[in-house]
């Protein structure tokens, strides 16, 4: 049964036309695959799919003083963004803890647009109230945005039979207004699945005449709708975190290998600075490492992580992976055990291990991400 | 809409048995593989397990979860299906065909019904209020 009071999206009829799945995620009606997720997975490694992501949360900062807001409340700094470029980036409470890794794109001089995980927008928008002074103005503009994700190796080629805009110049981690199929969007090139691939954000009432354009545009090119259940596969092979599995109040950026997000060199406090440049100049104690497990049984979020049969650590992340063919896991190990299972190399499957529900599976540590698109 | 064949029994945990003679063939429902995902993986009890009706026998492993296989009958495993480890995508394009899981030599006398399984349109009933 769906529950009522989860929020649509301005596509879920289509979802529902389509014969989605549909499940709830973070108060919204999602889908979570139209038909196989794994024939989803795929068709956006060989070519290209199309994702609703309206259940991003939308924050508007804006004013004379909006860049020196971003400045002190992220761990970024957006100030040095040219207007037109994004960057990931992540805000974190006075104690260093992450409360949610973000995109931020600069529109304008005085305008930047501020993307949230849809659980934590809230908390996003009332951190950003509270850390802004001076001139600026914080707003939640979620509900004036559709968001759609066109990703794959096709995704520049089934975009330009709809739009004008010159994607060779569109660069990773750029946005500009568009025009697609007659109906203005900013077109951003950013993904969250490791394959090329663009993000639309359209006003609500374009955003089922966008999705169906793009639907036929790609309709030679192998594009295909997928859902939620894809785009976490996706993800995970790209070694993407994901906000509640390797991110969260009780890690900091430094823990997740994010260190770089964090820009001590900026001029100015910011929220969490004396915490994070203690944490960044000490020895880390754990370290996010990706797992290859050797049979077929799949370590899930929570697991623990073994060597020589001690716990060491806890996955955060599973799946069976369509590209590698194996079951993948990130998961946090203690620092010394993974500098161990490195040296160990070959052997380290003989020593590493997930508990999967009491049995031991033989696992290899491996560098992440544990997919590359292909240059 | 999820396939519910009349002639089959099944549980509330969501497989359907099977009943020819003195042997159950056992699977997972459709409700039950469209509800799981894409299955990549079958651990069914080996030929030879002694089985009981309401216990947890093997599992299902699928993209987002794992699943428990809970004997719908008393009896021992005489059979598992060889092609489920091959291709384990059977479960889910054939679930009451090509993507049968094991057989049980059924503990009740021939022409006995073993208890406790529902007709098909007590499962539909079942599953009614999940879609």
């Amino acid at each position: 049964m769906t529950d009522p009071q989860l929020r649509r999206t301005p596509l879920t009829g289509v979802h529902e036309s389509l014969g989605a799945t549909l499940t709830g995620f973070a108060g919204w009606l999602m889908p979570l695959r139209y038909g196989s997720e794994t024939a989803e997975h795929t068709a956006v490694r060989a070519a290209a799919g199309l994702f609703d992501l309206s259940h991003m949360g939308e924050i508007m900062v804006t004013g004379p003083d909006a860049a020196a807001a971003l400045d002190y409340a992220l761990t970024g700094q957006p100030s040095a963004l040219a207007p037109g470029r994004a960057r990931y980036t992540m805000i974190c409470a006075p104690d260093g803890g992450i409360l949610d890794d973000l995109i931020v794109y600069r529109l304008a001089d005085q305008e930047f647009l501020v993307v949230a995980n849809a659980a934590n927008t809230g908390v996003v928008l009332r951190a950003l109230a509270d850390r802004a002074s001076g001139d600026v103005e914080v707003t939640d503009r979620t509900a004036d945005y559709a968001l759609i994700a066109l990703q794959g190796p096709a995704a520049a080629r089934i975009l330009a039979q709809v739009t004008d805009a010159d994607l060779s110049a569109v660069k990773y981690y750029a946005s500009y207004p568009a025009a697609v199929a007659g109906h203005q969007v900013l077109l951003a090139r950013t993904g969250y699945t490791g394959e090329d691939g663009f993000e639309l954000f359209t006003r609500p009432q374009d955003a089922e005449a966008v999705w169906a354009a793009l639907t036929a545009a790609g309709a030679d090119h192998g594009l295909v709708p997928a859902g939620l259940a894809a785009r976490d596969t996706l993800r995970l092979e790209a070694g993407m975190p994901l906000y509640g599995n390797e991110l969260g109040p009780d890690l900091m950026p430094f823990d997740a290998g994010l260190g770089r997000v964090v820009r001590l060199d900026k001029p100015g406090d910011f929220v969490g600075r004396s915490a994070l440049a203690k944490r960044a100049d000490s020895e880390p104690v754990r370290e996010l490492v990706g797992l290859v497990v050797q049979s077929r049984r799949v370590p899930r979020h929570g697991y623990s992580v073994l060597w020589d049969g001690a716990v060491v650590g806890q996955v955060t992340s599973g799946a069976p992976s369509p590209t590698l063919g194996r079951p993948i896991a990130m998961a946090y190990v203690d620092a010394d055990v993974a500098r161990q299972a490195r040296e160990a190399g070959d052997a380290a499957p003989g020593r590493l291990a997930v508990d999967v529900r009491g049995s031991a599976e033989p696992a290899a540590l491996v560098p992440l991400p544990f997919y590359h698109r292909p240059a | 809409m999820t396939a519910v064949p009349d002639e089959l029994k099944y549980t509330r945990e969501h497989e359907w048995v099977a009943i020819t003679g003195s042997t159950a063939s056992v699977g997972i429902t459709d409700h039950a593989q469209h509800a799981l995902g894409d299955v990549v993986y079958v651990s069914a009890p080996a030929a030879g397990t002694k089985v009981t009706a309401g216990e947890p026998c093997g599992e299902v492993e699928s993209t987002k979860s794992v699943s428990d296989i809970f004997a719908p009958v008393d009896g021992e495993v005489t059979e598992v299906n060889a092609d489920i480890d091959d291709n384990p995508g059977l479960v889910n394009t054939d679930p009451y065909g090509a993507g049968w899981l094991f057989k049980i030599a059924l503990s009740v006398a021939e022409g006995e019904q073993p208890p406790g399984l529902l007709s098909a349109a007590e499962y539909t009933e079942l599953i009614a209020g999940e879609e």
